[in-house]
């Protein structure tokens, strides 16, 4: 065999790989088989080491259209013939590479994922992770990536309604850009993504061809990474008013029936859109590359297969009506070419001229060889989660209001404006509750509905437990939902991990995706689109396993949802839900790294006091009870209590609270399931009555109002001071 | 003191939507011979600095560091005696 490692570590297939290709081939591949081989077979393709797990997680549901995997995005029925899709997907390798265009890209790629189904983008959220903004070169990225976001995303018109940012030192060579978008369509005019029908051509509409982001699919998200800063000229730079353009114009052709199906260009461009196309269509197709529209000269056919060129589109169009669509285009001012057509004999032939340069069986690109292996839990983690509380010392009452600045200073907690105010979540004058509340609200116009959108994820949790916390960032989305009063409709999710070829890293993506499983069967909610995001390491120091829920809830009655913050004096505030102070909530707290600079103990979770607790939620909303919802997550209940006070401008005042257990614990420890709510004093009887219909502990914690945060005996601070060191502890940084 | 001339232009490669965008201006005003059109930035610095060499290190390095983005773009530069 006269192949060279070389090659095979640039398209990133291993030997054994390349000799399975050979067998079933029944010779050697060319170069451009070779090429459509390694990116069809990477993970990000391919999903060689995740699929067997995933297939865990439940897929179905009485409102799921499509199932994972056969389109490009989710899609769930919420009534009244519409029908929303839903996807989240990273592209962490590129924004580290170049933060800026990289993160912009990953933006117009999840847009294009959403309208080539027929859907009109409504909302887009991101999730991100940085390293320490001490780091200069962590604050480059993180500034280049929040601005890359809003660029695209503004110049689209697409409101950003927020997401998540966290901040830890795994990050720093590996930062994390998740981005999540979110459309509504009718469900008549939902678009396969399929090729099929002999004889429809293949239209390549939108931007020209350039050697951009060659190997990008296998090449770097398949691939851990070291002294690949050399791939940096291989860089896609986006176009986003010409996205808006492509938005228009093959939403016009979704309502036509002159087209068959239509798939975005993503990773592995070309290659991946037609083969994924026609594989879903079970048919085959022809290219003749020469017919592809180039920006640059002297490309080669491997070039023009694999380059990741953004804004383009692979329209399937029925035979006859050509020029229909042409003329869409034509009026949209945007390039259209026929560039092959689709075949019935299972093959991808992809000629140049008259020469076929590849001739593979469609089967063969899209079964990637699946890996599955048995893995034991790690002896490190073991040594991780035999924490003991009592090793370091309680606080003193002193001690807990400066303590309680400090986290509110933490930029893993502060506040997010200094982000968000650079996206415009406004146009389109939808948005009812705004980012920085547990979850985004927008009103669906033309309808009395509303949806919730929230992105969760906590990785310290899942390093220090991958299956309890694949069950607590299901929980705590659904549990933003219920804030929100919107009832969890589905999840889309991205797993992103180090490399999976190492045993601790398998096992952290199998407790994690099995976690997961339980947590969404338990509350019901099925996951309908998602990405893996694996081989996140650099030298060996691989991320925390960083699981992330993009949750849809739904709001029946648009006038009956809550934000996080207090709304009236005198208003009484009640925790509901896990009431007990357990001392073992401090591990993987917020609390425990700051303060104590231990990232040790192990989350835990009750799935069905969870359950309960959001029906109880969900109930004191739509009946019109409480004022205000915020769950307790980073940071723990004082956190919680004090961001409802700086979200709501209203101070609180607790004289009756007896603290029990340890201090620490009690005010900064961080079990799950708690939510606390304001409700006006003549409804609190209303607010018992339910949670005990619900059987859901409820206590009693203090009253709104005044300029101050009080827990008498414990922390007496103006709301000034807690706003001030709240406000800057992100912005300072910019 | 020198004045320094600074072209930065994205690298060969690398996409440009607005040089693209104006080559679609420009072939709609009826300019249809125009074939290819790539933006850049053009950037004059004054520096009080004799030295030629000391001169050349400093904008070089305020291009590496601040007003190229090495990733993407390549840059260049004159230096004029004023």
């Amino acid at each position: 065999m006269s192949i060279s490692k070389e090659i095979l570590d640039k398209i990133a297939l291993s030997r054994r790989e390349y000799q399975l290709i050979v067998e079933r081939l029944g010779r050697e591949p060319s170069e451009v088989e070779l090429g459509m081989f390694g990116s069809l077979w990477s993970e990000h393709c391919g999903y060689k080491h995740s699929k067997a797990l995933l297939k865990h997680l439940p897929l179905g549901g009485q409102r799921v259209m499509v199932r994972p995997g056969e389109e490009n995005a989710g899609v769930v029925d919420i009534g009244d013939g519409l029908v929303l899709v839903m996807k989240i997907e990273s592209h962490n390798h590129p924004s580290a590479i170049e933060p800026y265009q990289g993160a912009a890209t990953g933006v117009g790629g999840i847009v294009r994922d959403i309208f080539t189904m027929g859907a009109r983008p409504i909302a887009l959220l991101n999730s991100l992770r940085f390293g320490p903004l001490s780091d200069l070169h962590n604050r480059y990225l993180f500034g280049g990536v929040v601005g890359g976001i809003a660029s695209y995303g503004n110049c689209l018109g697409i409101p950003d309604m927020g997401g998540e940012v966290f901040f830890a030192d795994c990050y720093s060579a590996n930062p994390l850009v998740n981005a999540l978008c979110l459309g509504v369509a009718e469900g008549k005019n939902l678009v396969k993504a399929r090729a099929y029908g002999e004889g429809n051509l293949l239209m390549l509409v939108g931007a020209d061809t350039g050697r951009d982001g060659l190997h990008g699919a296998s090449g770097l998200a398949s691939r851990t990474f070291e002294e690949e800063r050399e791939l940096r000229p291989t860089v896609q730079v986006g176009n986003p008013f010409l996205e808006k353009l492509l938005i228009e114009a093959c939403l016009e052709l979704a309502e036509t029936d002159w087209i068959a199906g239509m798939q975005d260009l993503g990773a592995a461009g070309l290659t991946s859109a037609a083969v994924e196309s026609a594989a879903r269509g079970k048919g085959g197709i022809e290219i003749d590359v020469l017919k592809v529209p180039r920006r640059e000269k002297g490309m080669t056919p491997y070039e023009v297969m694999l380059s990741e060129s953004q804004e383009r589109m692979l329209v399937i169009v029925k035979k006859g009506y050509q020029d229909k669509v042409r003329a869409v285009f034509d009026h949209w001012e945007l390039h259209s070419d026929v560039i092959g057509q689709v075949t019935v004999d299972g093959l991808a032939r992809i000629k140049e001229g008259e020469k076929v340069v590849a001739e593979v069986p469609m089967n063969l690109l899209t079964s990637p060889p699946l890996y599955r292996r048995r893995v034991k839990k790690p002896r490190w983690l073991d040594e991780l989660q035999s924490f003991n509380v009592t090793s370091v010392p309680d606080l003193s009452p002193r001690e807990v209001g400066p303590v309680l600045l400090r986290l509110l200073a933490s930029p893993n907690i502060a506040s997010r404006h200094s982000v968000y105010r650079q996206y415009d979540h406004q146009v389109g004058d939808n948005a009812v509750v705004l980012p920085g509340n547990d979850a985004a609200v927008l009103r669906l116009k033309g309808t009395k509905k509303a949806i919730s959108l929230t992105t969760d994820g906590n990785g310290r949790y899942c390093y220090l437990n991958p299956y309890v916390s694949g069950a607590i960032t299901v929980a705590e989305a659904a549990r933003n939902s219920a804030c929100s009063g919107a009832q969890p409709l589905a999840i889309t999710d991205c797993l992103n991990l180090g490399n999976p070829e190492r045993d601790d890293i398998y096992y952290q993506l199998k407790e994690c995706i099995a976690g997961m499983a339980r947590a969404c069967r338990k509350l019901r909610i099925p996951v309908i689109s998602g990405n893996v995001s694996l081989y996140n390491e650099t030298r060996d120091e691989a991320i925390y396993p960083t699981p992330v829920v993009g949750m849809v809830g739904l709001i029946e009655d648009v006038t009956r949802h809550c934000a996080s913050g207090f709304k009236e004096e005198g208003d009484l505030v009640f925790l509901l839900g896990d009431n007990r102070t357990v001392d073992s909530s401090l591990g993987g707290s917020e609390y425990l790294e700051l303060v104590h600079s231990l990232v040790k103990g192990s989350p835990s979770i009750d799935l069905d006091l969870e359950k309960r607790l959001h029906r109880c939620c969900l109930e004191a909303i739509k009946r019109g009870i409480i004022n205000s919802a915020h769950d307790c997550s980073e940071g723990g209940l004082a956190v919680s209590l004090a961001e409802s006070c700086l979200l709501g401008g209203l101070g609180f005042n607790s004289r009756s609270w007896n603290l029990e257990g340890r201090l620490d614990a009690a005010l900064f420890g961080e079990a799950q399931s708690r939510i606390v709510v304001s409700v006006a004093p003549k409804l609190a009887a209303k607010l018992e009555a339910i949670a005990s219909k619900w059987q859901v502990p409820v206590r009693k914690l203090g009253v709104v109002g005044g300029g101050r945060f009080i827990i008498e005996g414990y922390i007496d601070l103006s709301l000034e001071e807690a706003r001030e060191v709240w406000w800057g502890g992100l912005e300072k940084y910019q | 003191m020198y004045l320094a001339k600074v072209y930065i232009s994205l690298k060969p490669t690398v996409n440009d939507p607005q040089g693209l965008t104006i080559k679609g201006a420009l072939y709609n005003l009826g300019f249809t011979s125009v074939e290819d059109v790539r933006a850049g930035k053009y950037i004059e610095i004054r520096i009080e600095e004799n030295d030629l060499a000391e001169a050349q290190q400093q904008v070089n390095e305020m291009c590496h560091k601040l007003l190229a983005n090495p990733v993407i773009e390549n840059y260049r530069f004159e230096l004029e005696e004023v």
